[in-house]
C-alpha cells in the first residue's frame, strides 16, 4: 500500500457502483463519483449516512459487496495498485498508538519498514510535527494531547508517508472552532505545497465550504448531489437544503 | 466454536510464518518478556511455595503413618515438575498475562489503532502477535523453573517443620534426587511451552476479534482467560497421555 517511491503528485480516485451491507442493512447503495488529481473533494452528509464506511473502502480496510474503486484507473483489488500508490487515512479518533510517544507514532511507518536511519527518522518526525504546529510535543504520550493536537499528530503521521492521497475522516469533529480552522488550513496548505489529492468526509459545513474544490452530499447511502461549493449551496433539493441550513427554530434568546 | 478454533489455528500458523522477522521485533519481544517476568515472578514464587507446602502437608502425614515419610521428597518433586507446576503456572499466566494481552489488543482494535497499522502497511500479526507469542513461549518455561525450585523448597520446609511428617531437608532432597530425573523436568518444560503457545494464541485471537466498546473488551478478556484454561486442561491430558511412561 505504501511502498511506492516518493511521488508527490496526487492521484485520481474513481468509485463505481459501490455497495456494502452489514448484517442485512445496506449502508452504501451504489455510489459513483470521481475525484481529480490534486483536488480537495469533500463528502458531506449527516451522521450514519455511510461516509466513514466509504473511506474505509477507498483505503482497503473494507471489501465492497459490489462495485469497485479505481486509483489512477487501476482497481484497488489488484495488490500492485496498493503497492504503487501512497495513501494515508487520518482517523476521526486520530487512532494514535497509546503505547508509543507522539514522535514514535509519527515516525512509525518509517521505523517499522526500516526506510531511514534512526537519525533521519528523528529529523523527519520533527520536521513534520513542526509543519502541523506540534513542535516540542514529540516526547509526549498521546493521552497528554488535546483533541486538536491529536488530530494534527495524526496528520503529521500521514505526511511522513508522503502520500498521493490523504483521506480525512471527520477531521474537525470534537474540535473548537479555532482548531477546526487550523486543521482546514493545513489541508489547503498540503494541497498547495505537495499537490496531494484530499478526500474529506465531514458534516462540518464551515469546513466543507471553506476548503472544498467540489462537494458531494451523501444521504442514506446514496449521493444526492456533486458540485462546487457554490453549486451545492444553491441546490433546491429539500434534504440537502435542510442539512445545509439546519438551525434553531426559535429566535436567539439573547438577540437585541 | 469450530470457527473460532479454525481462526486460532490460522493465526498461529501466520505467526509461525512470521518467525523469520522476529529479530526485527526483538525490542518488543524484550519489552513483553520483561512485562511477563516482572508482573509474574513474585506471584509465581508465592504460589509455588504454598503448592509445594500443601502437597507435602496433604501426603506427608499419611505416608508417615505407613512409615514411608522418606519418600515425601520424591512424591512432591515428581508431581510438582511433571504436573502441578506446569498447569498451575499456565493458569496463573493465563489470568495475569493472557488477560492483559487480550485487553491491550482488544482496546487497540476498538479504538482503531489496528486499522491505523493496516493503513501504514504494518502487519498486526508481525507487530502485535509475534512478539507476544515469542516472549510468552520463552518466559513461561523459565518461570516454571523458578516455580519448581520454589515449590520443592516449600515442600521441604513443611516436611521439616511439621511434627507429623518430620523429614529433614537432607532426606527430602536426597529422595527427590533419586526419583526426579532431568527427563521429568524436561517433560514439565515442554508442557509449559505448549501451554504458553495456547495462552498467547487464544489471547491474541480474542483481542483481535474484539467488537464494540469497553463491554466488548471485557468480554474478550473473559473469553481469553476461560478458553485458555479449558484448552490448557484438555491439552494437559493429551500431553500426559502421550508422554507417560
Amino acid at each position: 500500500m505504501m511502498n511506492a517511491p516518493a511521488n508527490h503528485s496526487g492521484v485520481s480516485v474513481s468509485v463505481r457502483g459501490l455497495r456494502k451491507s452489514f448484517r442485512g442493512q445496506e449502508v452504501l447503495k451504489g455510489l459513483d463519483f470521481d475525484v481529480q488529481p490534486g483536488e480537495i473533494f469533500v463528502i458531506m452528509g449527516p451522521s450514519g449516512s455511510g461516509k466513514s464506511v466509504l473511506l474505509k473502502h477507498v483505503i482497503g480496510l473494507e471489501t465492497p459487496d459490489a462495485g469497485q474503486i479505481l486509483i489512477n484507473g487501476e482497481s484497488i483489488d489488484a495488490p500492485e495498485t496498493m503497492d504503487r500508490h501512497r495513501m494515508a487515512l487520518v482517523f476521526q479518533s486520530a487512532a494514535l498508538l497509546n503505547s508509543l510517544t507522539v514522535g514514535e507514532n509519527v515516525g512509525l511507518y518509517l521505523s517499522e519498514h526500516r526506510l531511514k536511519s534512526p537519525e533521519e527518522i528523528n529529523r523527519i518526525v520533527l520536521e513534520k510535527m513542526e509543519t502541523v504546529g506540534l513542535k516540542g510535543a514529540a516526547d509526549k504520550m498521546p493521552s497528554e494531547l488535546s483533541g486538536g493536537m491529536k488530530k494534527r499528530a495524526a496528520i503529521a503521521r500521514a505526511l511522513v508517508i508522503e502520500p498521493q492521497l490523504i483521506l480525512y475522516d471527520e477531521p474537525t469533529s470534537e474540535l473548537d472552532p479555532l482548531s477546526a480552522v487550523i486543521i482546514g488550513e493545513e489541508i489547503l496548505h498540503l494541497q498547495e505545497r505537495i499537490g496531494v489529492t484530499s478526500l474529506v468526509v465531514s458534516h462540518d459545513r464551515d469546513l466543507a465550504f471553506g476548503i472544498a474544490d467540489r462537494i458531494a452530499v451523501i444521504h442514506e447511502g446514496r449521493i444526492l448531489a456533486i458540485g462546487t461549493p457554490a453549486e451545492v449551496r444553491n441546490l433546491s433539493d429539500p434534504v440537502i437544503h435542510a442539512f445545509l441550513h439546519a438551525d434553531f427554530k426559535r429566535p436567539n434568546k439573547h438577540s437585541l | 466454536m469450530f470457527h473460532n478454533i479454525g481462526e486460532m489455528v490460522t493465526l498461529f500458523w501466520r505467526t509461525l510464518l512470521a518467525l523469520p522477522v522476529v529479530w526485527r521485533q526483538r525490542k518488543k519481544v524484550y519489552d513483553q518478556f520483561f512485562e511477563i517476568g516482572n508482573a509474574s515472578l513474585l506471584m509465581v514464587c508465592i504460589l509455588s511455595f504454598f503448592i509445594g507446602g500443601v502437597l507435602a502437608l496433604q501426603t506427608g502425614p499419611f505416608m508417615a503413618e505407613k512409615g514411608l515419610q522418606n519418600y515425601v521428597g520424591g512424591l512432591v518433586g515428581y508431581s510438582l515438575c511433571r504436573e502441578l507446576a506446569p498447569v498451575m503456572m499456565a493458569i496463573l499466566i493465563a489470568g495475569r498475562i493472557g488477560s492483559a494481552m487480550a485487553a491491550e489488543i482488544g482496546s487497540m482494535r476498538v479504538y482503531q489503532e489496528i486499522d491505523a497499522l493496516r493503513t501504514m502497511n504494518i502487519n498486526p500479526v508481525h507487530y502485535l502477535v509475534l512478539p507476544r507469542l515469542v516472549s510468552i513461549a520463552i518466559a513461561l518455561p523459565l518461570l516454571l523453573i523458578f516455580s519448581i525450585l520454589v515449590g520443592w523448597l516449600g515442600g521441604a520446609v513443611v516436611s521439616a517443620g511439621n511434627s507429623r511428617i518430620d523429614v529433614p531437608f537432607q532426606t527430602f532432597f536426597s529422595n527427590l534426587r533419586e526419583v526426579v530425573g532431568i527427563k521429568d523436568v524436561a517433560n514439565g518444560l515442554f508442557k509449559s511451552f505448549c501451554f504458553a503457545l495456547v495462552i498467547g494464541t487464544v489471547s491474541c485471537h480474542q483481542g483481535l476479534g474484539t467488537l464494540g466498546g469497553p463491554r466488548g473488551i471485557g468480554r474478550s478478556v473473559t473469553k481469553a482467560v476461560v478458553n485458555s484454561i479449558v484448552l490448557i486442561v484438555l491439552m494437559d491430558y493429551v500431553l500426559t497421555r502421550i508422554m507417560i511412561k
